[in-house]
């Protein structure tokens, strides 16, 4: 018994290559951006505003300017062309690449396992996330915890801008920790961890409760996802500028 | 309100076949399977189709149609313009019998070998209590009409025979994700999942929960929360520290 | 002699729905070699169109339920012309039936104190539909299917093959039975994949094949539907009795064309939704038969009262017994005040929020997104009656599900007289677990009270893959198509919802006609999975059951549950003693009256006399 003779790598006759395309452009765009800014090592900080790009939060090496320092430097200078954010974003990172939205963009734009549902993907031999490395996706809570981590950091540098008044950087950055937020709640090991590994719902019934909100915040999880990784660009952008002096920041007091 | 369609319906068997061309009379409210039919009884009448409830209910008539898995029952004419060629080809996954009758075997030996449900022994018929909220999650599950349009797009499968041995399919993942969460039942299924049924194969790509014809959230509400409890057997130290400690099992 | 594949097994069951997969497991637990024959894949039998709910009374919502009440509302609901011992058995053992599919690991809607939630449904007293939202019928299947894999496991753990005592043969059709000095010794049919036969030799068949509904034009039942069983059983010299009562479900789709007939269900009306016509009348009101104006309110106000206090209102009339609701249907219709699709709206939308809609009724929901692109949480649907389910069916002894011929039993929709002349909504599932596990224990004790095992002949085999075989041998005859659409057009127009004497008469001369022309079919090509051969063979038992249907109804000179009757429009006392049973020899079919057995005097006094004054002789009653 043989399957049906089909030469035709797919008979889909939709524009299927237009979402994987869009995402592989979306992704490599932010990864570039991100890439140019933590080897930049300069305007991540507005002194008068206190405003602290998330990106190099928290900053924890000798090099950091003392004031954006909010946990002091116990780090010793860094060497070479490294700059502080190589210490937080192997957890940032990671978070993104383990969360079960992202796999399931990349495989589909980057690796093409699937490019897209009924389309024949161009690899010979398959083996899923059963072997090194893939299996390390396994570990996507524990980038979970320390994701949580550094958003609870984030939460503290947003607050602490509003010391010196209120300006249109504060909104920004209570925006992104409030996208971060969101996105981070809404990942699929919370809502397991909160509620879902539970088999009697009915025994607990906050966590039950929980886990109802928390699935609700995951069914937006991949539109979470792109909207906090575009903002945390943004905000990072917006600081950057100010920083630097291109622009000047927009205050409503002080 | 009628106009003939162009249609292209691959017949055929194990030894070979090809897309034929048809033009049929499409008239307002039908359905692709409605097309077929009229192809049965007007231009070839010995046309293999697999069918039965005509509503989205039984399963049946599993087909790809413009490259996509879908039922015939459920797709309607009008989602098409009407200069558009249909193509209806039967399901790649699965060994052709005869037109876009599909040999579905591989699903029926997957379900057997997953151990069936496991109640409590002290339990007689009549004294089981469970609550509301305990059983929604596994009665998504049992929303499936067993289509196995997810069989046929899980790449795992579509794509590499040599899989078939060693992974079961989002359908029958499901099936333990069901009886994982099933209030009552009594089996440990989380290794099973892993190391019988190939959970760690699934990608997460999501092609299943996009072709289910049920809208079951098969990604998210199965798999991952299946994969995530075996994280929490194999790779959370925390989580086994807990169980330690807190005597659960 | 063509070539033939040949099995052995103890007991066969011909079907894979409900009563056939619960048959078959009751057979292999009482340790019988059993195999399922069915024409579809399994798990894929008509029972998953299912959709309201079992029922049974387990008293979970009312505690005031009691199998005494059910056997009286079967009784009312089949206007007293039910087999009261089939009814009687089906009320005490329909709760025991529904636990157990607990055990296979069935997920039933839950009260709030954990346990199975029931459902009100047309003619039931009281909440008594055990239900999955509105999708009991996949649940039903599904667990049954399930429990049958785990009984091949535990063959599988003992002898190494899952299917050594239990094997599901699908995609498969019988054509004949084959008997040995009259008693059962096996079945005949075809692979319909390839077309080749096989001769199951096996001293016991029970049937559970389902309803015939494929030989009228609107219906809601699938192409499996063609009264195979009813057909197998008459050739084999078993009796049918009240074909003449046809249940059209009320509501079925009128729109878009292809789905026609596909079923809505009764709980949309359960769970408040209201037939209005197209004046935006509720129209039920008028229509309260005189046996039920103590127990159906007849004013707006109570009606809808009653779906929070049903102890002090009476119930609303949409939740008549179905051949009610079906012909003020059906008057509307020809009054003129139909939609425009020919149906009447059924409005759920305006009687509960969206949510709760798409809660209670998700599969509506999604049917008629789906199909008719109409959201039943914004707008009202379009409904019709549909050709729904035959009461009538195999005479069988009500402990054994025995037939009058050694070795065949049946079960479920196939057999006849639990459901009198009206099938209440939710008593159908029941009615295949309680009978099809009788079915199973019954052909067990017969196999095994067996000292020699029949056998089949050579020529028996011959003559069934003769027969098989005839619509190839014709040449110039006309399609099957053509002539099972003109079987289905007669049937609808003939002797449908509302029959004539003058029509019948009609109706049969024109089956007169189809059957010789059915006999000169011609079916091209080859055997293998050809829909053109198999709807010959198909139209064989179409023709021969129809003609019992016409016969019957032509005799019955009244109307009563689903035979209504233009031209004697009233019940009649003395006809509720006679059952009309209908044989077959030598393809000519005849229709005879028998006695009705009298209800056991304790069963009759579970009714007030009043009540039971509606229905028997003076006669009787003293």
């Amino acid at each position: 018994m043989s399957r049906a003779e089909i030469a035709a790598r797919t008979l889909r006759t939709d524009r299927w290559w237009l979402p994987p395309l869009t995402t592989f452009v979306g992704l490599l765009l932010i990864s570039i951006y991100a890439a140019f800014r933590t080897f930049q090592g300069d305007f991540y900080w507005v002194d008068q505003y206190h405003y602290l790009t998330p990106m190099y939060s928290p900053c924890l090496s000798q090099e950091c300017l003392p004031a954006a320092a909010h946990f002091g430097t116990p780090l010793p200078e860094l060497p070479g062309f490294l700059t502080p954010p190589v210490i937080i974003l192997p957890f940032l990172l990671g978070f993104r690449v383990t969360c079960y939205y992202y796999r399931k963009a990349y495989y589909r734009a980057a690796w093409m396992s699937p490019p897209a549902c009924a389309v024949a993907e161009p690899h010979v031999k398959y083996t899923g996330e059963t072997k090194f490395p893939l299996i390390a996706q396994n570990l996507h809570r524990y980038f979970f915890y320390a994701a949580s981590l550094l958003l609870l950091i984030n939460i503290y540098d947003a607050i602490v801008a509003f010391g010196t008044g209120v300006g249109l950087g504060n909104i920004v950055l209570l925006a992104n920790v409030t996208l971060l937020g969101a996105y981070t709640l809404s990942c699929h090991s919370c809502r397991h961890i909160a509620g879902g590994r539970l088999k009697h719902f009915s025994k607990h019934p906050v966590r039950y409760w929980m886990w109802t909100q928390i699935s609700k915040l995951n069914n937006k999880h991949m539109q979470l996802a792109w909207a906090s990784l575009i903002f945390v660009c943004l905000t990072d952008l917006y600081v950057a500028l100010v920083a630097s002096g291109t622009i000047s920041d927009l205050r409503f007091i002080n | 309100m009628s106009y003939q369609g162009q249609f292209r319906v691959w017949r055929g068997d194990d030894t070979g076949g090809a897309l034929e061309d048809f033009t049929v009379e499409v008239n307002e409210g039908e359905v692709v399977l409605d097309i077929i039919h009229r192809l049965q009884a007007t231009q070839a009448p010995d046309l293999a189709v697999r069918w039965n409830c005509k509503a989205g209910k039984c399963g049946s008539c599993s087909a790809e149609i413009n490259g996509k898995p879908r039922l015939l029952c459920m797709t309607r004419m009008s989602i098409f313009s009407e200069s558009e060629t249909i193509t209806v080809t039967p399901m790649r996954t699965f060994p052709v019998i005869r037109d876009l009758v599909t040999d579905v075997s591989y699903n029926y030996t997957k379900a057997r070998q997953i151990p069936s449900f496991q109640p409590p022994k002290d339990l007689a018929p009549g004294e089981y209590r469970m609550q509301q909220v305990d059983v929604e999650r596994s009665q998504e599950f049992r929303k499936c009409i067993e289509c196995f349009l997810c069989q046929n797009t899980c790449h795992v499968i579509r794509d590499h025979e040599e899989n078939k041995e060693s992974f079961s399919g989002p359908r029958f993942l499901m099936r333990v994700a069901e009886l994982e969460m099933h209030p009552l039942d009594t089996a440990d299924r989380v290794d099973q999942a892993q190391e019988s049924h190939g959970l760690g194969l699934c990608n997460i790509t999501k092609c299943c929960t996009e072709v289910c014809p049920e809208h079951i959230q098969i990604t998210d509400n199965a798999l991952i929360p299946m994969k995530e409890r075996v994280a929490d057997r194999k790779y959370d130290p925390i989580v086994w520290l807990g169980n330690k400690l807190f005597r659960r099992s | 002699m063509p070539e033939v594949e040949r099995h052995s097994f103890d007991v066969l069951v011909i079907g894979a729905g409900g009563a056939g997969l619960r048959a078959a497991i009751e057979a292999r637990e009482h340790g019988m070699r059993t195999a399922v024959l069915c024409k579809s894949l399994f798990g894929k039998a008509h029972t998953v169109m299912a959709e309201g709910g079992i029922a049974a009374a387990m008293g979970n919502v009312n505690s005031s339920d009691s199998w005494q009440v059910h056997f009286r509302d079967t009784m009312r609901g089949g206007k007293f012309l039910n087999n009261w011992r089939m009814a009687e058995l089906h009320a005490q053992e329909a709760p025991q039936r529904v636990w157990e599919l607990e055990t296979y690991g069935a997920l039933f809607d839950r009260t709030a104190d954990g346990r199975i939630s029931q459902r009100n449904f047309g003619g039931h007293e009281y909440p008594r539909l055990a239900h999955v939202g509105d999708r009991t019928g996949l649940e039903l299947i599904r667990s049954l299917q399930q429990k049958i894999v785990s009984l091949q496991q535990d063959d599988f753990a003992e002898t190494g093959d899952y299917e050594s005592r239990l094997k599901v043969f699908q995609e498969f059709t019988v054509t004949d039975l084959v008997q040995d000095d009259g008693a059962i010794s096996g079945a005949f049919g075809y692979w319909r994949e390839s077309g080749r036969f096989v001769l199951f030799e096996a001293p016991a068949v029970i049937l559970a094949t389902g309803g015939i509904g494929k030989s009228f034009k609107v219906t809601s039942n699938s192409w499996e539907y063609t009264g195979d069983g009813h057909a197998l059983a008459l050739r084999a010299g078993a009796s049918l009795i009240n074909m003449e009562f046809i249940q059209f479900h009320p509501t079925g789709m009128v729109w878009p064309p292809s789905v026609k007939g596909i079923l809505v269900t009764e709980s949309v009306r359960g769970d408040g939704g209201v037939l209005r016509n197209s004046d935006g009348k509720r129209f039920m009101f008028e229509y309260i038969p005189e046996v039920f104006k103590d127990k159906y309110a007849d004013n707006e106000a109570e009606a809808d009262r009653w779906y929070t206090d049903q102890a002090n209102n009476r119930r609303p009339p949409e939740l008549l017994p179905r051949d009610e609701v079906a012909r003020a249907i059906n008057s509307e219709v020809k009054a003129g005040r139909g939609t425009p699709h020919g149906g009447v709206y059924l409005d759920v939308s305006t009687r509960l929020p969206a949510e709760e809609i798409r809660r209670r009724l998700p599969s509506m929901h999604h049917q008629f997104k789906e199909l008719a692109d109409v959201d039943i949480t914004a707008q009202p649907m379009e409904v019709g009656p549909t050709c729904h389910y035959v009461m009538g069916g195999v005479q069988v002894d009500p402990d054994t599900a025995a037939s009058s011929v050694p070795g065949l039993f049946a079960c479920g929709e196939v057999s006849g007289g639990m459901h009198g002349s009206n099938r209440l909504g939710g008593n159908s599932l029941s009615d295949l677990l309680v009978f099809g596990r009788r079915a199973g224990e019954g052909a067990s004790s017969y196999v095994r009270g067996l000292t020699t095992r029949p056998s089949c002949s050579d020529a028996a085999v011959q003559e069934a893959a003769a027969v098989a075989l005839a619509p190839f041998e014709a040449e110039g005859g006309e399609n099957p198509y053509t002539l099972h659409m003109e079987l289905q057009q007669s049937m609808n127009d003939l002797v449908g919802i509302i029959r004539r004497a003058g029509e019948m008469e009609e109706a049969l001369q024109r089956l007169e006609k189809l059957k010789e022309r059915a006999a000169s079919l011609t079916v091209e090509g080859h055997r293998q999975f050809n829909p053109g051969w198999h709807l010959a063979l198909d139209l064989r038992n179409m023709l021969v059951v129809s003609e019992c249907v016409a016969r019957a109804a032509l005799l019955r000179t009244e109307s009563r549950g689903g035979h209504t009757r233009d031209d004697f429009p009233g019940m009649d006392s003395s006809w509720r003693r006679k059952l009309l049973v209908c044989s077959t020899s030598d393809s000519t079919v005849s229709v005879e009256e028998e006695p009705q057995i009298p209800i056991r005097s304790d069963l009759l006094d579970l009714f007030e006399r009043t009540e039971l004054e509606k229905y028997l002789t003076a006669e009787e009653l003293s």
